[in-house]
């Protein structure tokens, strides 16, 4: 496939704006294949635009480069088989209500298949595992409309696992999690990433997002650090971003943030 | 499981529609006959056959196309109000007839189907030209808000055309209303076959584009990071919309409430994916209408009720039952 040099996702001068406000003022980063990186900073810091950008979901000026391509250069399924986004906060979407565990997890199988073919057994492998992972399975057959919120995002989850795709993006998976499908999710990225692919998160607790392999911190439309998340530097500039209200602290092996 | 739920509601719906049919067949002015007897008379089953049989089933086609349409504009604006009238379609075709009627006029000299096709072709033209209108003011399909708006936009304006014209005369004023409540009255074989052929073309493209429906359902942005080709699907769900309710308006009138009461029955039925809502939609809409023909023909015969009267009536008490039930049970 690719060298390993090539970063899986990589950005250069990034820019762009929602409803005519600039919201990134020029974002560089490389992403190398087979890691985890969570993305913080305070609220309207741009985070969730800039994981939308990188998923070619938002207008922008800059590049952005998925395993060393541009993204416009990729066609539509091919991209979409190689890169998957979960949305931030599916939940309160009502539309989809009507539609099984299952049927929306199969969505995630839309880029591999042919156009009204019927699931093959890969899919339906694929699907399985997906729920299973995110402990959805069993109640596959129930419509989204009766699940809970922390229900619910088990199997948007499971949507996004089911693509398969080398690049995962996942702006808050926490949300409406409970704490130990919290630390299920975590893990899952940890594996994800363990088996060689990127992973990229958005996370508002820190802890959390401290588990992961590197931390890029974003304040004002900007990175403002990216390193690993054990540095001491990285744990500076998370205290700086937050303005000094929280402090780094190892308990357990752990890296924690308590407010202070 | 699913699957074979599906299949099940959609025999039970033919089969329903298939028991209408004879009914439909046999309910003439002087209340329910035997079909059998009619057979020897050339004169009885002439009526049957040209007059009977043909509007009990453009009342199902009509039905079908509505109900599809109206499956297909729930999914497509992810509203459950949403129905085929919304992208102005209802108004466009009412400004046309009234336009049409005021050049045409209304006087018994003209001869009967050169009306009938004149006002078939500029219902119809005006339901179209009314969808491409809204489309031209939200410059696009693309963001379903201004859609909605630019729709709600055409309809008072074009309705507003319409009163002005159809004010100025009571003739006209008279037949424009019978066309705003709808009739299945007037449908003969010919505009049977092309409802038919519409809904044929109109359930293929429906069925083809449901797991874009069903994507959709997941929100604009996730959808297209599936890599589907949204702006061209999207158009091409807008073309069945449009298509299909501007068939059904131009043969039978407006008629209510069935496009948007069809889905929300077979929801009340079955949670299921768009490729199975959509078909299920349109045997659901088109076993209402034929019902309400029914009805209409033979609550207070030898006089006629208009079917769109029916619909409303019913379908809207039905719809605030299923409200009231489902409150009920979401105590939450």
């Amino acid at each position: 496939m690719n060298a390993p040099s090539t970063p899986a996702l990589a950005a250069h001068g990034l820019r762009a704006r929602l409803g005519g406000v600039p919201v990134l003022h020029g974002i560089d980063l490389a992403l190398a294949p087979g890691g985890w990186t969570s993305i913080v900073g305070p609220n309207g810091a741009g985070k969730s635009t800039l994981l939308r950008v990188l998923a070619g979901l938002l207008p922008h000026d800059g590049q952005v480069l998925l395993q060393g391509r541009r993204l416009a250069q990729w066609p539509a399924r091919a991209r979409a088989r190689t890169l998957a986004w979960l949305a931030q906060g599916g939940v309160a979407d009502a539309a989809a209500d009507d539609l099984s565990s299952y049927d929306v997890a199969m969505l995630g199988r839309l880029p591999h298949q042919r156009w009204l073919a019927a699931p093959s057994a890969a899919d339906r492998a694929a699907v399985e595992e997906a729920l299973r992972r995110t402990q959805a399975w069993d109640w596959r057959a129930r419509p989204l409309g009766q699940l809970s919120g922390g229900e619910r995002q088990r199997v948007l989850l499971a949507r996004a696992l089911a693509v398969q795709a080398e690049v995962l993006l996942m702006d808050e998976p926490l949300a409406n999690l409970d704490p130990p499908h919290q630390a299920d999710c975590l893990a899952m990225a940890r594996e994800l990433a363990a088996a060689g692919h990127t992973v990229v998160t958005v996370l508002h607790e820190l802890h959390a997002a401290l588990s992961a392999d590197r931390v890029l911190v974003m304040a004002a439309g900007r990175v403002v650090h990216h390193g690993a998340s054990g540095d001491a530097a990285t744990h500076r500039a998370l205290e700086d971003v937050f303005e000094g209200r929280v402090r780094v602290h190892a308990v357990d092996g752990q890296w924690v943030a308590l407010p202070h | 499981m699913h699957a074979a739920r599906a299949h099940w509601l959609a025999l039970w719906l033919l089969l329903a529609a298939a028991g209408l049919l004879l009914l439909g067949a046999a309910i003439g002015s002087t209340g329910v006959e035997r079909l059998w007897q009619m057979q020897a008379d050339p004169t009885a089953w002439q009526i049957v056959w040209d007059i009977r049989v043909p509007r009990t089933l453009g009342a199902w086609l009509a039905g079908a196309l509505l109900g599809l349409a109206g499956a297909v504009a729930q999914g497509l604006f992810r509203n459950p109000l949403a129905d085929p009238y919304l992208l102005g379609s209802a108004s466009g075709a009412s400004l046309a007839v009234a336009l049409a009627l005021t050049a045409f006029g209304v006087s018994p000299g003209a001869t009967h189907w050169v009306v009938r096709l004149g006002m078939t072709g500029a219902a119809f033209t005006g339901a179209v030209l009314a969808v491409l209108l809204t489309l031209t003011l939200a410059r696009g399909v693309q963001q379903t808000l201004r859609l909605l708006l630019a729709g709600v936009i055409v309809g008072v304006v074009l309705g507003a055309l319409k009163d002005l014209i159809t004010i100025a005369s009571a003739d006209v004023l008279q037949a424009i209303t019978a066309f705003m409540l709808g009739s299945t009255g007037l449908v003969g074989w010919s505009a049977g076959a092309v409802m038919a052929a519409t809904l044929a073309v109109c359930l293929l493209a429906a069925w083809m584009l449901a797991p874009v429906l069903d994507s959709l359902a997941l929100g604009e942005a996730t959808a297209a990071s599936l890599g589907l080709p949204l702006p061209a699907m999207r158009a091409a769900l807008v073309a069945v919309l449009a298509l299909a309710t501007g068939a059904a308006v131009a043969q039978t009138g407006l008629i209510a409430f069935v496009g948007l009461a069809a889905p929300h029955l077979v929801r009340s039925i079955l949670k299921t994916t768009h490729a199975r809502l959509v078909p299920l939609s349109a045997l659901m809409g088109g076993l209402l209408l034929m019902a309400a023909d029914l009805l209409a023909r033979w609550l207070i015969a030898p006089q006629e009720l208009p079917v769109g009267v029916l619909t409303a009536v019913l379908g809207g008490s039905y719809l605030l039952w299923l409200m009231h039930r489902r409150g009920r049970g979401r105590v939450a």
